[in-house]
């Protein structure tokens, strides 16, 4: 299962780098967008995977017995997701903004235009 | 007053000044008075830190009471106190500068509550303990900064914005994907602990790995070569204020990260992370500075001169020796103090002239006088002038270099000195001294109440570096200090793990096994 998790994740990250990569601001946001998701998983994985065991700790030890998933990784993820959802509101809103202003997407042409202001 | 609850102040104050100035969100005057009163009280809190850590050694608190490797603690230690302390009085001196520089329709859309939830996010990445915690500080630090560099709306703002916003997400991307690998392969997040557990990991080359995402991750927020190209695209395009605070400290909460954590964390193989380090100094200072030579407007002159010194608090941390990181801390002082303050001189050029085009600004000299002294005073200190305080910054730097026999960082940080001096003779010779202007003779007239009050800050922070060149021994001794506590962090471990509350036991923790191969997280 991590293999296939780790396989997804590298995967993704090819597509969050690829998208980050476009002259278009929006692609560059959806690139921010799946890129942050294959960090969640990243993370996800690193909490270990296992089937239908809850993270209980047997009264008088310390630990939760062996072969159990790390809770903590998953409640990073959530605080994650959340500060992502906060910014990538945010950038959306940015981009829009300057699309009502500049009237174009296109990193380039907005470059240029700054340029020209100059 | 119990030392936790003082360790938490520089994070409520700021909280209930935001909370405050967005209930009085219609009355601009009471906002401005909170706002000053805020930043006043980190100020006194950081003050009464640094006697408590005098007095008591490393301060440790656990929020909320949960046992020290499971919670998130807050530390304070030198280094943390220092910068709480520098961005407090940056905190004071915008404040006040603000006052007649913040426009009325930036304060009714949320400058003030803005600027202090900035200053939480500041301060709670110096305080913090917690690798995952320090990445929340971060993101509170960030978010209040894109608001702050778009507010007003103006086209350059916007697209100036742009780049800053998606080359930081990029750079909290690495962040997060760097804590989670720590996290996985240690099974914990608490820094004092990381530092002894990092080193058990029987797999060094992953430590090494993990500590480049950071690298490149603390580069990017810190402006280091070659991830500095988002710096002079945004910095000069908010108002003056915002710039003159974004200039003197987010590069530095970056800085602070990277000394954080290249001296606590990733210590394993400084042969290989230290050198690279110390190559990303040299090149910074020089981009940097070649970048400002070629500059003519007054901020972005400033931007890409903050590039350049980020490479020496860099250089400090690089060459790994205790005087070197005492070098580098003073650098961070003396910088934070007087970046500032140059960004806060060009924002009274700009409103006696109004511009910030070097050209259309000549002849400052011969109208404003005064103007012109106190720009002196920091650009020559920033050059590197004797008596001036970046004067002794960067001999401690040069003596640390000539010790560990590294001379060619010597002599590119000496030759860069040289080439700042140029850039602000420049700036003397283009914006100040008497040029061919004619309509110079016209803009002068009584000063407005409110340029006056701009005046005070600029004064007061010129007369602070006077006082670092003339009287260094406390900030030296100050340095001094937090140099050793991070050279030997045995110190910030101990005070973390042996708390009273910690329930830390390497012995009988699970999750690290050295050399099993075994990375998962338990």
């Amino acid at each position: 299962m991590e293999t296939l998790i780790a396989l997804v994740t590298g995967t993704m990250v090819a597509v969050g780098v690829y998208l980050l990569l476009q002259r278009d601001l929006v692609r560059k946001i959806i690139g921010v967008v799946v890129l942050s998701n294959s960090i969640h998983l990243l993370i996800f994985a690193m909490g270990r995977m296992t089937r239908a065991s809850s993270p209980l700790i047997p009264p008088g030890q310390k630990y939760p017995p062996e072969g159990i998933a790390n809770p903590l990784s998953q409640a990073l993820i959530l605080t994650a997701i959340v500060i992502g959802f906060g910014l990538l509101a945010f950038s959306l809103v940015l981009i829009y903004r300057l699309y009502q202003s500049r009237g174009t997407v296109d990193a380039d042409a907005i470059i240029e235009a700054t340029l020209g202001d100059e | 007053m119990s030392a936790h609850l003082l360790i938490i102040l520089p994070l409520v104050i700021p909280f209930v000044a935001a909370v405050a100035t967005l209930l009085f969100a219609r009355r601009p005057g009471v906002q401005k008075g909170i706002n000053i009163a805020s930043m006043t009280g980190i100020l006194a809190a950081s003050g009464a830190l640094l006697m408590r850590l005098q007095a008591e050694g490393i301060l440790v608190t656990t929020i909320g009471d949960w046992p020290v490797p499971f919670g998130i603690v807050f530390v304070v230690d030198h280094l943390s106190v220092i910068m709480l302390i520098v961005s407090a009085i940056i905190g004071v001196a915008v404040a006040i500068y603000a006052v007649p520089d913040a426009d009325s329709t930036r304060v009714r859309f949320g400058f003030y509550p803005f600027f202090n939830l900035l200053m939480i996010g500041i301060n709670g990445a110096f305080l913090t303990g917690d690798l995952f915690n320090l990445y929340v500080w971060f993101e509170v630090m960030l978010i209040s900064s894109f608001v702050l560099i778009v507010l007003g709306n103006t086209d350059e703002q916007l697209a100036g914005a742009v780049k800053y916003v998606v080359i930081n997400l990029v750079s909290s991307l690495l962040f997060l994907a760097g804590v989670g690998l720590v996290y996985g392969m240690t099974g914990t997040l608490n820094m004092a602990e990381l530092s002894v557990a990092l080193a058990d990991v029987g797999q060094p080359g992953l430590v090494t790995v993990v500590a480049m995402l950071f690298l490149i991750s603390f580069g990017i927020k810190a402006a280091l070569f070659p991830l500095f190209f988002w710096l002079p695209a945004s910095y000069h395009t908010p108002p003056a204020s915002v710039s003159a605070f974004f200039a003197g400290l987010l590069t530095k909460v970056g800085v602070y990260a990277l000394f954080r954590v290249f001296t606590l964390l990733f210590t394993q193989d400084v042969g290989y992370t230290h050198t690279l380090l110390l190559w990303g100094a040299g090149l910074t200072m020089v981009t940097g500075v070649l970048g400002a030579a070629v500059q003519n407007d007054f901020r972005r002159v400033l931007s890409f001169h903050i590039i350049s010194q980020i490479g020496y608090m860099i250089m400090g941390l690089a060459l790994y020796t205790p005087l070197a990181i005492l070098g580098g801390v003073f650098y961070i002082v003396h910088h934070i103090i007087v970046k500032a303050n140059l960004f806060l001189v060009s924002g009274v050029a700009k409103r006696l002239r109004g511009s910030y085009s070097l050209k259309s600004l000549d002849g400052l000299y011969a109208y404003h006088p005064w103007l012109a002294t106190l720009f002196v005073i920091p650009a020559f200190s920033l050059a590197g002038f004797p008596p001036l305080s970046g004067f002794w910054a960067k001999l401690i730097l040069t003596i640390a270099g000539i010790e560990v026999g590294a001379y060619w960082i010597v002599a590119v940080a000496v030759a860069v000195g040289l080439f700042t001096m140029f850039s602000m003779t420049k700036i003397w010779v283009k914006a100040f001294l008497p040029g061919g202007g004619g309509d110079a003779a016209d803009a002068v007239g009584p000063l407005r109440l409110g340029t006056r009050v701009m005046y005070a800050p600029i004064a007061g922070l010129a007369a602070l570096t006077l006082m670092i060149s003339v009287f260094a021994g406390p900030v030296y001794d100050l340095a001094e200090r937090s140099a050793n506590e991070l050279h030997n962090s045995s110190e910030y471990v101990e005070a973390v793990l042996d708390h009273e509350k910690s329930v830390a036991d390497s012995a009988s923790r699970p999750g690290v096994d050295g050399g099993a191969g075994d990375v998962y997280a338990r």
